[in-house]
């Protein structure tokens, strides 16, 4: 008799505790998705805190960016979208919204103009690869290099055709293990022309003159799967050289003293930014739109710039880049495109990848595995 | 004796009267029940939250539905085709994509079938992007032409009197707005007269009251509309409707010879020319039936063509190795697991209590350390600069310049697997251990046997299943792992789930990873099966 008592209390109780808390999360939670670490410490201090303070929004982070468009597919099949922004990488993106699981925005309805009132689409100009993306930050995949290890006399490398250079540089290399930027630099550093990059990789010929080219630097080579294995590495001295993001080298160099030089020639740039979940309640929608329209606008991506050396995505913002948050240092040095810094990049084609990711992805790892 | 001897031979009867047999039989069947109830909601769980979701992932390898549901009449018309080397459809089809590809862009699932059919041939999910960008613009010039005739065309009024039913054009004006329209009605004599512009129309009436909640009674039709208008017209001038608009179809009829026409396989050409390669359509004709095989046979290297299926390109062929080197490192921590894990089961099960205690906390430690942290750990003990190489290098065995190559390969996959996967293998042969009495070896002994003779005659015999349940835990486990792999495997060192995770959250081709999952769970059974024909599985012991 106790026992039932004491069972039918305790379902009662958990059933109105979860009720309330689905409430709640109706009324006042949003779960914004993003990458963690450093980056969401960022988005934090630059978007969210804000935010907060001035709605009374509590803003949940979940830090599943990296499988974040299976998980958006698997709740898009399930009907439960639980998340209500997600942070993904450019070419993510256009995938999100091929596959419907995003929503088409309105860039100039639905984000904030500049100041001096530019539209948010020409403000972004490029950076809008596809309807469903809009652009936060540029960040780029570049070359570190341990300095205390270069050889005497030896000039620093200054940037991805130095990774092939085993003269000069002798010692293991890390590369992302993915064909992407790793197709394109083989052709580049192997003298092909930045216009035509694309064009050739298209053909038999072309894949195989990257294939060859690679295969020089091959068993020096340590294939990293996450940015911060790539990091490590250099930490450990267990590679000479290594591609990584900008922002992991620039939080190891300045944050964390390490010996490291960066080597930006060649950089490739990449853009991350906000998708909006599709199927999305009204009343969520709403919510998740004003967010976007103040978390996007000019001052608050010139903000993040403060915690993390990425690129504001808007024209507009970058001038109003200043110090670092609590270094006091200046970011605009550090940032990727820095005219010092971009005498030679390229932008990842994403339309193309798009098309030949997984041809590529299958010929690439039929190649590690040879 | 003397009861039953007087009884006529009959059925035996219970107390009450009802048929022994029968009576046992209920109680049987209660009983049975009552231990189902008991055992229903674990069976429930497990159905429910196991079986049926790996059952639909399962599934997927084989269904394909998504092309005749984004291009029906395209899917159609493509069996007319033979599909013969250097040919592409005829126009016909063309028109039956102009027809699916709008309504599919209004339903926004081109792209997806785009990028479908992308994992087959490279470069369909752009082509797919790009004609859905512009398919609106094709048969304009249809429309341009019919609204010339007489404004009326532009008109939804126009084409819901010509087309619908008018039991729905009663439904929809008592409508209240409030909820959904009711579902656009076709009128059967317009379907009979007009068949391609019914058709269209009420793709076009379904589509927009679905996707945009709009009203046909309000939205001018798509081009595709007129193009199919055109389309009946041209093809038998002498159409006619009954109502109020057959004067305008009289007149159209007639004019329509005259008419400017659009060459719609020039216009898809013009958007991108893969339309007019036979590698297209012979890729969507491949795909068109609602399941395929084409997933399991892209799982084992080869590729789905018109006749059958052929190798693929050497440069491309990744999963059968992948599948042996799974299978082969799978057996070689198998077998590292029993040489260490032997040993140390051994002295757990012989050495007094107390000492056996702190052992078997060791053995358990690891189960408490999270994965990812021993997994690590190993990444610092064996890497170039790491732990091991540098003690070998200060003590003088190994040369600095000639470090060994521990980790990122094969080795690293073993050495972090048989760790992890060790306990699996010392806990269920501890328990068999435990169970063997140690007065069978001094039996042994004392009848002559030398300490090997006794060990491998007597002991290990008895300890067989234990080895066998280990060996089952352990390679099990083995052959579906990932994580390990992904770390300290490098290139030569992961397995075939590594792709299956790569599929499932990079390349989002979640058939080729059905496909992998189910020939991996395959080739458990398989293994399974050919276990208990060896060994027998009657003889695994998990405990004592």
């Amino acid at each position: 008799m106790k026992l039932t008592k004491t069972l039918l209390a305790t379902s009662y109780l958990t059933l109105t505790a979860t009720m309330a808390v689905s409430d709640g999360h109706m009324a006042s939670e949003m779960t914004i998705v993003s990458w963690g670490g450093a980056y969401t410490a960022s988005q934090q201090a630059a978007y969210h805190d804000p935010y907060m303070e001035n709605t009374g929004i509590a803003i949940i982070n979940d830090d599943s960016s990296s499988e974040g468009i299976a998980k958006m597919r698997a709740m898009n099949e399930a009907g439960n979208i639980t998340w209500d922004l997600v942070d993904l990488e450019a070419a993510d993106a256009i995938r999100a919204c091929d596959e419907g699981l995003a929503l088409e925005i309105d860039h100039d309805a639905d984000l904030a103009a500049a100041p001096d009132g530019t539209s948010a689409s020409e403000d972004f100009g490029d950076m809008i690869v596809s309807e469903c993306f809009i652009p936060q930050i540029v960040f780029s995949t570049t070359f570190g290099y341990r300095t205390d290890m270069l050889a005497d006399g030896a000039v620093a490398p200054k940037g991805a055709c130095d990774v092939f250079d085993l003269e000069t540089y002798p010692g293991r290399r890390g590369l992302n293990r993915q064909p992407i930027a790793n197709m394109e630099w083989a052709l580049l550093c192997d003298g092909v022309a930045y216009e035509d990059v694309y064009d050739i990789l298209e053909t038999e010929q072309g894949q195989e003159q990257a294939f060859a080219m690679l295969d020089t630097i091959k068993s020096e080579t340590i294939w990293w799967s996450s940015a911060a294995e790539s990091i490590q590495l250099l930490a450990d001295g267990e590679v000479f050289m290594a591609s990584s993001y900008n922002g992991r080298l620039f939080a190891a160099i300045v944050e964390q003293d390490q010996p490291f030089g960066m080597a930006w020639n060649w950089q490739m740039f990449d853009l991350d930014g906000w998708v909006v979940p599709a199927g999305l309640s009204e009343e969520r929608l709403a919510r998740t739109m004003d967010f976007l329209n103040f978390a996007t606008d000019t001052q608050r991506l010139a903000d993040q710039a403060k915690y993390i050396s990425y690129g504001p995505a808007r024209a507009s913002s970058a001038p109003l880049v200043g110090k670092h948050a609590t270094l006091g240092i200046d970011m605009a040095p550090h940032m990727p495109t820095d005219p010092n810094n971009a005498e030679n990049t390229f932008v990842n084609n994403y339309e193309w990848w798009a098309d030949y990711r997984d041809d590529l992805d299958a010929k690439f790892q039929a190649w590690l595995a040879q | 004796m003397t009861d039953t001897s007087t009884q006529p031979s009959g059925p035996v009867l219970a107390a009450d009267g009802t048929p022994l047999k029968r009576s046992l039989n209920r109680a049987l069947r209660r009983q049975k029940i009552r231990a189902l109830m008991l055992i229903a909601p674990l069976l429930l769980f497990i159905l429910i939250t196991f079986i049926w979701p790996i059952a639909q992932m399962l599934f997927r390898s084989v269904e394909n539905q998504i092309v005749s549901d984004v291009l029906p009449s395209t899917v159609a018309s493509l069996a007319d085709w033979d599909g013969a080397e250097g040919t592409t459809p005829g126009d016909e089809t063309f028109y039956a994509l102009t027809q699916d590809l709008m309504a599919a862009v209004v339903r926004k699932d081109h792209t997806r079938l785009g990028s479908r059919l992308n994992y087959e041939t490279t470069g369909i999910s752009s082509l797919f992007r790009k004609s859905g960008r512009k398919v609106d613009d094709m048969g304009e010039v249809y429309t341009d032409q019919f609204v010339g005739l007489d404004d009326a065309w532009e008109d939804p009024a126009t084409w819901v009197a010509l087309m619908a039913d008018l039991r729905w054009v009663a439904a929809q004006s008592e409508w209240d707005g409030e909820g959904d329209e009711p579902a656009f009605r076709l009128n059967a004599d317009a379907a009979n007269a007009l068949p391609k512009t019914a058709a269209a129309y009420q793709t076009f009436a379904t589509t927009i009251q679905i996707e945009d909640n709009d009203s046909p009674t309000e939205e001018e039709p798509w081009n595709t509309v007129y193009l199919a208008l055109y389309a009946d017209l041209s093809a038998d001038a002498s159409t006619q409707v009954d109502g109020a608009q057959s004067e305008l179809i009289a007149t159209a009829a007639a004019e329509v010879g005259s008419f400017e026409t659009e060459d719609l396989r020039a216009s898809f050409v013009d958007i991108d020319e893969d339309w007019d390669t036979h590698d297209t359509w012979s890729t969507i004709k491949t795909y068109s039936p609602d399941l395929t095989n084409g997933y399991f046979l892209n799982a084992v290297d080869l590729q789905k063509t018109p006749d059958g299926s052929e190798w693929r390109p050497e440069n491309e062929q990744i999963y059968i190795e992948l599948f042996w080197r799974t299978l082969l490192m799978s057996f070689a921590i198998t077998a590292s697991c029993i040489l260490l894990g032997y040993p140390v089961a051994w002295l757990l099960a012989n050495l007094p209590m107390r000492s056996a205690n702190i052992l078997m906390i060791l053995v358990l430690l690891p189960f408490w350390t999270s994965l990812l942290v021993r997994t690590s750990a190993w990444k610092v003990l064996l890497q170039d600069q790491g732990v091991i190489n540098s003690l070998l290098v200060w003590i003088g065995v190994i040369a600095d310049d000639n470090r060994l190559a521990l980790i990122n390969n094969a080795t690293g996959t073993i050495i972090a697997m048989t760790h992890i996967l060790l306990p699996f293998m010392i806990l269920p042969l501890y328990s068999v251990m435990k169970t063997i009495p140690p007065t069978y070896l001094r039996a042994a002994k004392s009848l002559g046997a030398t300490n090997w003779t006794a060990f491998w005659r007597v002991y290990f015999p008895q300890s067989v299943p234990g080895i066998g349940a280990g060996s089952i835990l352990v390679f099990i486990l083995a052959i579906g792992y990932y994580i390990t792999p992904e770390i300290v495997g490098g290139t030569k060192g992961v397995f075939i789930s590594n792709r299956i995770a790569y599929h499932i959250s990079s390349s989002l081709n979640w058939g080729l990873a059905a496909a992998l999952g189910s020939i991996l769970l395959a080739l458990v059974l398989l293994f399974y099966w050919l276990y208990d024909k060896i060994v027998g599985i009657d003889n695994v012991k998990l405990g004592g």
